[in-house]
């Protein structure tokens, strides 16, 4: 590996301050890399600062005291040099007794700092019955203490699949039970690519957004449409995009909808932020508000460091200079606010300018709320002949949509669906599907818009179906 | 119209879906004088397409009418001339994500078939990524790549016409994803080792038979790739309906009076009319499984 000045991997290194995905086995996580910052994974703490300037995919071991080292490369090393192995199990009795080790004795080994791999070599060497055990029986005996003892941590950089496999995997509440296969078809049929306007809304911690996101690659425009105070987007920062990706980032609280739609918008209202209605407990935990998290815009405030040198000025001075103090600090607070108002109003009208056109070439929801009124209100937004997508982790509310779209018009090719995901556990002589499998990843509405009939006075209910056809399907499913 | 870019217009040479509504549709390619047929009655280009918004309804000669859409791989998936058995959208979504392909992506794939999963793949690595696939029919290989110039994707994809068991994708070392759907993807892992990058990449193979997928998993791991994984997805598609349940008739339900047992004749035609969604009867059971495999740094 040459590390010389120009490096060829740079680009593939882990930088402090880079969203990560930890891995073990096959359990993610996403952190940001930060010095000195302790982390939980899996049991097991430690601290990220030895993952700097290391190369993307390598693998740590986790040592006393929270440091991580690099391990080599691995060979092929299985824990024991099986030789001899049972041919069944007819003579394997279940007497609890076949570990010589007791329990304290395996406590002090790990304590002495022994590695995972010698753990597991002492328990194959005191298990009785491990020689009498078939040769794929050893195998499942290995891997499970491997499970246990090794503590190896691999380091990757985020991407969709591993996030969407994170969220399903670990928190699957957060986002509204979207499996990653059903995200799959949203991204697909949604038809999202580089250069689209797509318009998003979703309660999915921001994972569906950064999907969306990464299909752009920057390219085009992705409107967040947003309930209550703000949107959230912790899914999407552990994606760590490059700074010119938040440029084409637009955001609309979906409580101005109605005044968009009706031409009353008020860019100029003072009551900016008085729409703090449904935060959900789930969205405000998506990630503890840490002063370090804003990334590259991150320093002290003066503020900050005045506290600081004036608590230590010793005196009698001290309430005089505390009264200055609060009184400075006040007039920064409003200051402050003042700032934040002006960007959100600048922000708004962004995003309305986005929308107005009501030329946006994408619709993805995948949300908490009833699909049907955002649907229905969103719709209005987009070209004719383009794709929409709609999430929603329960059957009725579609049926709904989907009802409510037919007597409405203006879209075509409807089609509501779930998916059915299998793993294979594929090995020699061992092959089959994996014994638990996934009980649902929800429901999707998909269709195309297209344009809309001016409305006639017959009220005559418009369908996709030119009337002879209309008539011998209603036969057919004797509904009147 | 191109299959990376939307455009609002149809203009000559562009190919537009038609949609003739239920499940039903054709892809046509717009020229001035040509004719559609379709069952509605006649679709004259030069005056029904050419000039008109995508999305926009037009009207046949027999009065009746269909939409015409702007193409997406998606509905060019349901729309293509077979030359082979294809992939649809299900396992090519599921590819797309697993791969983890994005704008930029360099790809290599292996056979280009019917090239249903390459303008798939086309779209999601467009404007700066590349596709080279590999067929070994010369017959489909060129015709996939007249296909490629007709829907004005030509500069983002290379066709190669080779064997991919002998001669590998015609790269080194440039791809971040390779997916072969061959009958024997197990020749074929060497080579997309090959092909992937030094940095590493993703590898996925789809095979209807699940010894294939056990010699490919062998040959996966003989080769050091890790994370071999095996799935299959199924789309299931279900029908809204509204059904109508009628309720039985227990007879009257006040007995000790003695009137309303007589005069009152049993209503026994009381029912509840829902809206539900009803699975259908048969389904496609087996696409083929997915083989997902990442190659780590060399």
């Amino acid at each position: 590996m040459a590390n010389d000045g120009d490096d060829p991997d740079a680009a593939f290194r882990v930088r402090n301050g880079d969203y990560v995905v930890l891995k073990r086995g096959d359990v993610y996580k996403s952190v940001q890399i930060q010095s000195k910052r302790k982390v939980v994974f899996e049991k097991q703490w430690f601290f990220l600062d030895n993952a700097v300037g290391q190369l993307y995919g390598t693998t740590f071991e986790v040592e006393s005291g929270g440091t991580l080292k690099p391990q080599a490369p691995k060979g092929t090393q299985s824990a024991s040099d099986a030789k001899e192995a049972g041919t069944d199990n007819r003579n394997i009795v279940d007497d609890g007794r076949s570990q010589k080790l007791t329990k304290d004795d395996i406590e002090s080994l790990k304590e002495k700092g022994l590695k995972g791999q010698e753990i597991i070599q002492h328990l194959i060497d005191n298990s009785t019955t491990f020689r009498d055990k078939t040769e794929f029986a050893q195998e499942k005996y290995i891997k499970k203490k491997k499970k246990k003892y090794e503590s190896s941590i691999t380091i990757l950089k985020p991407t969709a699949r591993i996030l969407a496999l994170m969220y399903h995997g670990r928190e699957w509440g957060k986002v509204c039970h979207l499996r990653y296969d059903t995200l799959a078809q949203m991204l697909t049929l949604g038809n999202i690519r580089a250069g689209s306007k797509v318009i998003v809304f979703e309660t999915c911690a921001g994972l569906v957004l950064g999907a969306v996101m990464e299909r752009l690659g920057g390219y085009g425009t992705v409107i967040q449409m947003y309930p209550g105070g703000g949107p959230t987007r912790a899914g999407m920062e552990s994606f760590g995009f490059p700074p010119h990706f938040h440029d084409t980032l637009y955001e609309f609280p979906l409580c101005k909808m109605n005044a968009l739609l009706g031409g009353k918008l008020d860019l100029e209202s003072k009551d900016m932020d008085t729409n703090h209605s449904s935060g959900s407990p789930d969205e405000s935990s998506d990630r503890i508000e840490d002063p370090s998290e804003s990334g590259p815009r991150e320093e002290a405030s003066p503020l900050t460091q005045e506290m600081e040198t004036s608590s230590e000025v010793p005196g009698v001075k001290v309430d005089e200079e505390d009264r200055k103090e609060r009184e400075r600090r006040r007039e920064m607070k409003s200051q402050e606010k003042k700032l934040k108002m002006e960007e959100k109003r600048r922000k708004l009208a962004l995003a309305a300018a986005q929308l107005e056109g009501r030329n946006a070439d994408g619709l993805v929801i995948a949300s908490r709320f009833h699909p049907c009124p955002v649907l229905l209100g969103l719709l209005k937004f987009l070209s004719p002949s383009r794709p929409f997508v709609v999430y929603c982790q329960y059957r009725e509310p579609l049926i709904e949509c989907y009802t409510k779209l037919r007597e409405q018009g203006g879209v075509v090719n409807l089609h509501l669906s779930d998916s059915w995901l299998r793993h294979y556990q594929v090995l020699p002589n061992r092959t089959h599907p994996v014994l638990l499998m996934s009980g649902g990843g929800g429901y999707l509405l998909t269709g195309t818009t297209v344009a809309m009939d001016a409305p006639k006075t017959s009220g005559q209910p418009k369908t996709e179906e030119p009337s002879a056809k209309r008539m011998k399907l209603q036969e057919a499913e004797g509904s009147a | 119209m191109s299959f990376v870019e939307y455009s609002e217009f149809i203009q000559e040479g562009d190919v537009a879906i038609i949609f003739l509504g239920h499940e039903s549709m054709m892809a046509v390619n717009v020229q001035h004088g040509a004719q559609t047929q379709t069952r509605y009655g006649v679709i004259r280009h030069s005056t029904d397409l050419i000039g008109q918004r995508f999305g926009s309804k037009v009207t046949c000669s027999k009065g009746g009418w269909v939409y015409v859409l702007h193409p997406t791989p998606e509905l060019w998936t349901l729309n293509l001339p077979h030359r082979t058995q294809i992939l649809y959208t299900t396992d090519i979504a599921n590819i797309t994500l697993m791969l983890e392909l994005k704008p930029g992506s360099v790809v290599c794939e292996s056979g280009t078939g019917s090239g249903s999963l390459s303008h798939a793949i086309i779209r999601t690595i467009a404007p700066t990524g590349h596709l080279h696939t590999v067929e070994f029919h010369a017959q489909r290989a060129e015709r996939a790549a007249e296909e490629f110039c007709r829907h004005k994707v030509a500069h983002l994809v290379t066709v190669r016409n080779q064997d991919v068991c002998k001669d590998g994708f015609g790269v080194t070392g440039v791809a971040d994803a390779v997916f072969l759907d061959i009958p024997s993807p197990w020749e074929a892992i060497c080579h997309a080792k090959r092909a992937i990058k030094k940095q590493g990449g993703r590898l996925c193979s789809f095979s209807p038979c699940i010894e294939q997928v056990q010699r490919t998993c062998e040959a996966m791991l003989d080769q050091g790739f890790e994370e071999v994984c095996t799935l299959e997805v199924l789309l299931r598609v279900q029908d809204v309906r509204s059904v109508t349940m009628s309720l039985p008739d227990f007879g009257p339900d006040d007995l000790t009076d003695p009137a309303q047992a007589t005069s009152d004749p049993a209503p026994s035609n009381a029912s509840v009319t829902l809206k539900t969604a009803i699975p259908p009867k048969e389904m496609a059971g087996h696409t083929g499984y997915l083989t997902f495999a990442t190659k780590t740094r060399e």
